[in-house]
């Protein structure tokens, strides 16, 4: 997929692309931080941020429920007590594909590193935890960028117990996935939700070329492991990513910035 | 990439997930002016009438969606991509919140817009035809779907002659067809026509000629419920109870 002028590549799509979208010259990197609820994301997201910018390079962090078009509404939505879990899987999908058209392309193509907390996985996963159709939300998501790194903070559920309990102090009704009340207290189904979803990520995993972290390891290590791959992204040695199905090959940049 | 593990062409995936349960879903598509909504509006009454309980169910009417879906429309956001998501989370809610909770009660829900519009309607917009399809693949399959068949001409003068000024999104302005926002509005129903004419023998439509006046149409539509449903709508399907 190298072209041979050495020109950039443009990214790839898992599925059909969005239709009446510009593509061309998306110089920045695209990198995404995926990973359950208290593990630690945000804490990452905002250091390696202040890195990238020290090393010279421009950053533009989103995350999910942030978008202008449906970020409120799904604010308000989570505060009701009446979203289907199909109903979410679509709101979540509407907020993305809003922030991929207006914030994460345009970034891309001004040359940015874009850093997303969540992306389409996370969208997968909570739909499939809740018994939807994988082939479906693969399909439906399709329109996403295959990104340059994908990376997956994992942790067990023990650890996210103790995270929540020292952290914020009480379980949180969405992440217990307490609409669809897989057990008798917020504890119990926090404890069997998470637990289903940490085993959807590892499927997921085996799919898509993404990156295992193990989270229960302290900050400073992680980061340490992160900052590592990361800096790879920015030394021109080829690399092969695979694809959802396997059988793509990865687009590589020929930038040659040192991080 | 598309699915190449697909087992069947795209043509004979089946959308749609069968109506398992007692209540009975009818939905009225067509063009805007086709008739169908007073046409549906009649048919309710009828079932009413007959002791039947019957719900309505309207495309575009979630209120959990509204406030988005109007900030999407006011400040012109939407892609296709967006627009078609924002339409298939407003269903979801309908279907999840509403129309699959009373056919499991046993009412007759009827439905003015199904996901046949998205299919339709977003295509146009460009969205991919099986792309759209499988968003939708969640919904429960209509034990009756009507089209109102009409001439684009005819739809048009009963809609540009006596309604309020025509909105953006509804003229298809965001496609770029016209400056003009009555001939945007045109070439747009025109090219949604020609969608609707496309599926209608897949998706098994009950066409409706809605050229005839409107007493002969509705005397069709109930010919077509009595024999399509007629035998089973006595057994399981909610009456009102008896004054």
């Amino acid at each position: 997929m190298r072209s041979s002028k050495g020109m950039p590549v443009p990214l790839q799509f898992y599925g059909t692309p969005l239709p009446g979208i510009d593509y061309s010259e998306l110089h920045g990197k695209l990198i995404v931080i995926e990973g359950p609820d208290s593990v630690g994301r945000t804490t990452q997201v905002t250091r390696l941020r202040v890195w990238l910018e020290q090393h010279g390079h421009a950053v533009l962090d989103t995350g999910m429920a942030r978008s202008a078009l449906a970020g409120k509404g799904i604010q308000e939505a989570k505060k009701g007590n009446t979203l289907g879990p199909i109903t979410m899987t679509l709101y979540y999908t509407t907020d993305f594909a809003d922030r991929l058209v207006n914030e994460i392309i345009p970034a891309l193509r001004a040359g940015f590193v874009v850093l997303t907390d969540r992306y389409i996985f996370s969208i997968m996963a909570r739909a499939i935890a809740r018994g939807e159709d994988r082939a479906w939300i693969e399909k439906v998501t399709g329109f996403a960028l295959v990104p340059h790194k994908v990376f997956y903070l994992r942790a067990s559920v023990k650890d996210l117990v103790s995270r929540v309990v020292l952290g914020r102090g009480r379980f949180d009704y969405w992440e217990s996935g307490m609409d669809l009340r897989f057990g008798r207290n917020m504890f119990e189904s926090f404890v069997k939700y998470q637990t289903r979803l940490i085993h959807v990520f590892d499927r997921l995993a085996r799919t898509y070329d993404i990156q295992m972290i193990d989270a229960s390891r302290p900050a400073d290590e992680i980061f340490h492991e992160l900052q590592t791959s990361i800096s790879r992204l920015f030394t021109p040695q080829p690399r092969i990513r695979k694809m959802a199905e396997g059988n793509g090959v990865a687009p590589r940049r020929r930038t040659a910035k040192k991080a | 990439m598309e699915n190449c593990s697909q087992p069947y062409p795209i043509f004979f995936m089946s959308v749609f997930v069968p109506n398992r349960y007692q209540g009975k879903l009818i939905v009225v598509e067509g063009i805007d002016g086709s008739g169908k909504s007073t046409q549906l509006s009649l048919l309710s009454q009828w079932l009413r009438s007959e002791g039947y309980a019957v719900a309505f169910s309207e495309w575009n009417s979630s209120p959990l969606v509204r406030q988005t879906t109007r900030r999407g429309k006011r400040k012109e956001m939407f892609t296709p991509t967006t627009f078609s998501l924002i339409h298939a989370t407003d269903f979801a809610d309908r279907l999840e919140g509403y129309i699959q909770p009373l056919l499991q009660a046993g009412a007759i829900v009827c439905a003015d817009r199904y996901a046949y519009t998205a299919f339709a309607r977003d295509v146009v917009r460009g969205v991919s035809s099986s792309w759209v399809r499988n968003l939708y693949r969640f919904a429960i399959k209509p034990n009756l779907a009507f089209y109102f068949r009409v001439p684009l001409d005819v739809a048009l003068g009963r809609i540009l002659g006596g309604r309020d000024a025509l909105k953006y999104y509804e003229a298809g302005m965001d496609l770029d067809l016209s400056r003009n926002i009555e001939e945007s509005f045109r070439i747009f129903q025109g090219r949604i026509l020609e969608e609707y004419e496309a599926m209608a023998e897949e998706m098994g439509f009950h066409v409706i000629d809605a050229t005839k006046s409107i007493e002969r149409q509705q005397k069709e539509m109930r010919r077509i419920l009595l024999k399509e449903l007629g035998d089973s709508l006595p057994n399981g399907v909610l009456e009102a109870p008896r004054a």
